[in-house]
């Protein structure tokens, strides 16, 4: 009777016994996501899943995320399948209103520019040994794309699906603290006080319902291995440009993208097990994730000058900052920005413009890169 | 197998002189469809 009463009990402490440090580690940063997210407002809709699920997985044998546990299951099905992050990008493209970028197509360069992160991270992710398909897994944090990320590293480096989507959806949301001080180092005030002209509405109904047709054509045939990237968020796109399908478009806006949110956070939350993620590997990653960014908001401002030179002062160089896929918080950056230094600039139209460039050019360079690695034969 | 450094220089080369030629060719390509089919705001208020 006594040995069984002992018996019982054991099993009550066993969690307790069982637990390592670096499973209390990993509950206060749970913890800290959930109080960026909560307190803070960073990204709240993705912290406060993917901080919850990280404490989760790391209660000890909960069993969550072995065969046949609920984390599991979620995460097989979703992440493993790459779902998740495509049906959240038909979401996205549903929300995203491109019509800036089709005011002034010369903005697309400037979301061209602000993808030099990835390849610069690549390169330095190389240098510090990392597999090739990890390095090209740890670039696309450059990209500032969190479903970009998790499609990549789910194919290509699962082992770093967690670090790296963390450092994407932290680093995104501190896009408002990393970029002011570079563009303001890159900048000469007489740049940043440029004033650009807002132009008359000049983009017909028709070449917005084609600009999804044509960019998912063109784009999948140049990289055909991102062809699932593109053709969802375009598909978005296309819905909401179309008119037709309303309610399609606000289930995608809404009832799918937050059901999916949920379950992408909490799944990639559940990849944060302490044994795997308490290890120095994860801080290089993120490190090399902040590099990515900075790089990004570096190229795209550097690029921004050279069209404030080759247009005789007509572009205010500090757009080119938007030209990262953070959107639409990248160009209200701009817009701050750009007030600070002169009072009658409005440079909020011209940063969407980039920023929406910036949101076809992640996906377009994540889809560039996976179709040379396909002809390099890598993967 | 090539060397990490090839790797690397081929993959920002090829990979982003391929992401600028791609949105170079998409911002010529809306640019030509703006001008076939350019903004009229009274078939814009038909719609």
């Amino acid at each position: 009777m006594l040995d069984a009463i002992l018996s019982g009990l054991n099993g009550l402490i066993a969690g307790f016994a069982s637990l390592h440090w670096s499973n209390l580690v990993m509950m206060v940063i749970g913890c800290f996501l959930l109080y960026l997210g909560i307190k803070k407002d960073f990204e709240p809709l993705l912290l406060v899943p993917i901080g919850f699920g990280c404490i989760i997985v790391n209660v000890p044998l909960s069993g969550v995320m072995e065969e046949e546990g609920f984390l599991r299951t979620i995460y097989n099905a979703g992440i493993i399948t790459e779902l998740f992050p495509l049906l959240i990008f038909i979401g996205i493209g549903a929300m995203t209103d491109f019509t800036p970028v089709l005011e002034n197509p010369y903005t697309f360069l400037l979301g061209a520019a602000g993808q030099c992160g990835i390849f610069l991270t690549l390169l330095l992710a190389l240098a510090l040994g990392f597999k090739y398909n990890e390095a090209v897994t740890i670039g696309i944090i450059g990209a500032c794309d969190g479903p970009t990320v998790i499609y990549v590293a789910s194919q290509y480096a699962q082992n770093l699906l967690g670090p790296c989507t963390v450092a994407a959806y932290s680093y995104m949301s501190l896009v408002p603290v990393l970029q002011p001080p570079i563009m303001r180092i890159l900048t000469t005030k007489k740049e940043r006080e440029t004033i650009m002209k807002s132009g008359k509405r000049t983009v017909s109904k028709t070449t917005k319902l084609l600009f999804p047709i044509v960019i998912t054509i063109v784009g999948g045939l140049i990289a055909p291995k991102g062809l699932p990237l593109l053709a969802t968020i375009m598909l978005g796109n296309l819905m909401r440009e179309s008119g037709a399908v309303e309610r399609l478009t606000k289930a995608s806006q809404n009832e799918i993208a937050n059901i999916v949110t949920l379950l992408l956070g909490i799944s990639v939350g559940a990849t944060m097990d302490g044994k795997v993620f308490v290890q120095p590997t994860t801080i290089i990653i993120l490190t090399l994730g902040l590099i990515a960014i900075c790089l990004d908001t570096v190229c795209g401002v550097l690029f921004g000058k050279v069209l404030y030179y080759i247009t005789g002062g007509k572009i205010n160089p500090l757009i080119g900052a938007a030209g990262i896929s953070a959107f639409p918080m990248s160009a209200r950056v701009v817009q701050k920005e750009g007030q600070k230094y002169n009072k009658k600039s409005y440079l909020l139209m011209h940063a969407m413009g980039a920023n929406a460039g910036g949101q076809v050019g992640s996906v377009m360079a994540a889809a560039v890169m996976l179709s040379v690695l396909k002809g390099m034969g890598v993967i | 197998m090539m060397d990490r450094w090839t790797f690397g220089l081929t993959m920002l080369v090829v990979g982003m002189g391929g992401t600028m030629i791609t949105l170079i060719l998409l911002s010529l390509i809306m640019s030509i469809l703006k001008k076939i089919f350019p903004y009229n705001p009274e078939e814009e208020k038909k719609d």
